[in-house]
């Protein structure tokens, strides 16, 4: 006790005499070069100790928290995948190895839902990015009032999925919604877009469209404001008009930011879930009658809380899961081509 | 503080920053407190008891101002209700919180659809409120769905679901059909296909843009509804696939889909909502709780146009119950509060709200409904079509999967043939999939 009012008193003197960083740079030095001796040494291990185990504090609520409410539900997940487990009795799991797979490879539904969720993906992340590039583009002009323009392009991104797949709806709806009647203007067909397999996919992969076209295309305009503007000088003095600056300059300085965005965007595609569900109405988790687009977090959803089967449910969000690992593989490897290859 | 010094501020960080970790997990533990406390963290605030009643959809207690009353009369007593707008999110959070023995509310509404699994599967949770009640006074086959095999009951009976048919007088006069309520029900009285061929008769002459009927699936809950045979055998049984109840309700809806009568909505959804305002079909099949929604949704331009007849058969179509968990911590207090609740009083009173029918018939003789209602509905006798009705409904069966088993019925095999063009065996193919995916077969 003694020694550590020393130690306090000492220091208070050091830093009374020399405020500033100097002082503590110097000891820190001497921290962790050779210990202090004397009645320092239990100071000194203190600090030494405070100097290894303080940045594992600072981030420990982030593991923490992770291994809490991410590792312990992924491994439990694992382990109620092998089982027979109803919702209805939870306290009552009968192993049944792989069976929940086996079930699930079998299934022709597993099979309609995987493939719909990679179609809704490309057709819904495709576009999305093209779209949000060239709005990127016109908006990396000198406007009047561009401010407004970049807040009207979040709008989208704010609003809740609820409420814009409720207007989606009612917009698609087959009988009396507006796309319909404008269709009915130009002569074509109304088409039941909720029942039809291209149709309901091209619908729910509208809203996602235009939740996430304005998002993106923020990011995109970012990146392209840190792109030099000699860059643009020089390729305007070598006679390159608009579009070829935009594929000669603007679209290779992009290539770190296009990468990031195609990995977000593929990574929320695989992990589609709220807009099916609602756009499918009372019994979304079913994604249409023919299960035509349902996603395999719908797939998931419907087995597990509205069947009430969550060994299988968590078999699917296993291979989900697994899904997702090749999915950032491949995602890896493509990098590495790119970068190699610039 | 001018004695800190970097080294000790370091200290002071250190413990700061372990005092924050404690503190979030002390707070993540407080959260799981906080579940259970939903049934024990009432007693703050000068020893009152706060209860809280978890319920779904607009369950009519709050509408008609049942909680504010009882308070009033039990000073010392706090409701809080806990509403999850979604049935298919309510009821898988409610089954993990029973089974986890916490986090569920001092009362628990449960959905006809429902009961049967917490019947069979979840009984030793709720406190037997059968030995709480006179159980007479309730409608034999109601009590009976919420009373397991050796006789404890589980719920109280809230509302019911007795059917009849809402039709537009102004869309079936157009049409030259019957208009007078009495001679309408005369018509398709005994069978839901009687009813099919009054719709035939409509289209001959339907008003332009109108069907005669909003969903071939409305016409299969309503046909089934009225059948004593539904998806379960008494012994827990599978017998869907079997069922004379099944094949009467699907033959029923596969005339009306094959048949160019149904304005091939989907019951609760937005355009649904919307076909009501725009008159787009002259009927529906009338369970008492869809009366508020055909007034809501049609609004004012519907006033004194609608029309209620008798329906085809004497049928159920959806009602509640409410239970008391035995993992909350002011049981007693609950007990008294749905026993309150569920009074005949109380029931007719909701009914004058929200026009949801009592289980009670000891309640039907002072039923009143809104005068608004009464005009809506060109001053048919409500009251009396729902009693008549709901007195002579037939004891159903309901199973541990009744739910999801009639949703692949009406939203898959249903919906495939009325949307999608299939043949009715087609339909029934997609439909017996899906059950058979359900049931783990």
């Amino acid at each position: 006790m003694t020694s550590s009012k020393q130690a306090l008193a000492r220091s208070a003197s050091s830093a009374d005499a020399a405020p500033g960083d100097q002082p503590g740079a110097a000891r820190r030095a001497q921290g962790r070069g050779t210990p202090p001796r004397g009645p320092d040494s239990w100071r000194s291990r203190l600090y030494r100790w405070d100097m290894k185990a303080s940045p594992y504090a600072f981030i420990a609520p982030f593991f923490i928290f992770f291994g809490a409410f991410g590792l312990i539900p992924l491994l439990y997940t694992a382990w109620y995948s092998l089982h027979n487990v109803q919702l209805s009795n939870l306290d009552q799991q009968t192993w049944v190895g792989l069976d929940n797979y086996r079930n699930l490879i079998s299934s022709d539904f597993f099979w309609t839902a995987l493939k719909n969720t990679f179609t809704i993906g490309v057709i819904s992340t495709v576009p999305q990015l093209i779209m949000a590039l060239g709005i990127a583009h016109l908006l990396n002009y000198k406007l009047r009032g561009s401010t407004v323009w970049r807040v009207v392009m979040l709008t989208p991104y704010a609003t809740s999925v609820a409420a814009a797949t409720l207007v989606f709806v009612l917009l698609y709806s087959w009988d009396g919604g507006m796309i319909n009647w404008l269709l009915d203007f130009v002569g074509v067909d109304p088409v039941n877009w909720r029942e039809s397999t291209w149709g309901s996919q091209f619908a729910v992969s509208s809203i996602v469209i235009w939740r996430w076209t304005g998002y993106n295309a923020l990011i995109y305009l970012a990146a392209m404001q840190a792109i030099p503007a000699d860059l643009y000088e020089s390729a305007a003095l070598d006679g390159a008009g608009r579009w070829q600056q935009f594929r000669h300059v603007t679209i290779p300085m992009l290539r770190p930011t296009i990468l990031f965005t195609v990995v977000v965007s593929t990574i929320g595609a695989t992990q589609l879930f709220g807009e099916p569900l609602l756009f499918g109405g009372a019994s979304g988790s079913k994604g249409g009658s023919e299960h035509q687009y349902q996603t395999l977090g719908l797939y998931m959803y419907d087995q597990g809380w509205i069947i009430g089967n969550l060994g299988k449910a968590s078999a699917i969000a296993w291979t989900m899961f697994l899904i997702l690992l090749i999915v950032a593989a491949v995602n890896l490897l493509i990098t590495r081509r790119l970068r190699k290859s610039q | 503080m001018r004695t800190s010094t970097r080294g000790s501020r370091r200290l002071v960080a250190l413990a700061a920053a372990a005092a924050l970790t404690t503190g979030l997990l002390a707070g993540c533990a407080d959260d799981g407190d906080d579940g259970s406390s939903n049934s024990d963290g009432g007693t703050s605030g000068g020893g009152k008891t706060t209860l809280t009643v978890g319920t779904f959809g607009v369950f009519g207690y709050k509408q008609a101002g049942l909680y504010d009353e009882y308070m009033k009369q039990n000073p010392d007593i706090t409701i809080k209700e806990n509403v999850t707008t979604r049935t298919d999110v309510y009821w898988p959070k409610t089954l993990t919180r029973l089974q986890a023995g916490s986090g569920t509310d001092d009362l628990q509404a449960i959905e006809i659809g429902n009961i049967a699994e917490a019947v069979q599967t979840q009984a030793d949770k709720f406190v037997d409120l059968g030995k709480e009640v006179d159980k007479s006074q309730w409608l034999d086959w109601k009590t009976a769905q919420a009373t397991t095999k050796d006789g404890k009951t589980i719920g109280l009976g809230t509302d019911i679901g007795p059917m009849a048919v809402c039709y537009r007088k102004d869309l079936f006069k157009a049409a030259g059909l019957e208009t007078d309520r009495a001679k309408l029900a005369e018509q398709w009285k005994g069978d839901w296909s009687k009813y099919v061929d009054v719709g035939k008769d409509y289209m001959k002459k339907a008003p332009k843009g109108t069907k005669f009927v909003d969903s071939a699936s409305s016409v299969y809950n309503a046909a089934l509804g009225g059948e004593p045979e539904r998806y379960y055998d008494k012994d827990a049984n599978v017998i869907w696939d079997k069922s004379s109840g099944v094949k009467t309700a699907w033959d029923a809806s596969m005339e009306v889909a094959t048949s160019d009568m149904s304005a091939k909505l989907k019951q609760f959804d937005k355009p649904w909502d919307q076909a009501f305002a725009n008159a787009k079909f002259a009927t529906v099949a009338c369970p008492a709780w869809m009366i508020g929604y055909i007034q809501e949704k049609s609004g004012d331009a519907g006033k004194g146009k609608w029309d209620i007849a008798a329906a085809p058969t004497a049928a159920n179509w959806g009602g509640a119950f409410v239970g008391v968990p035995t993992a909350g911590k002011h049981q007693k207090e609950a007990i008294a509060l749905a026993k309150w609740l569920t009074a005949p009083e109380q029931q007719a009173k909701v009914f004058a709200k929200q026009a949801s029918f009592p289980s009670i018939p000891a309640a039907y003789p002072s039923l009143k409904p809104q005068a608004a209602t009464t005009a809506f509905f060109s001053n048919a006798p409500i009251t009396q079509i729902f009693s008549d009705s709901a007195k002579t409904i037939p004891t159903q069966i309901f199973g541990v999967k009744d739910q999801p088993i009639g949703t692949a019925i009406t939203d898959i095999g249903i919906l495939q043939v009325e949307q999608k063009g299939k043949s009715p065996a087609q339909g029934w193919d997609a439909a017996t999939k899906e059950i058979k995916d359900v049931l783990g077969q």
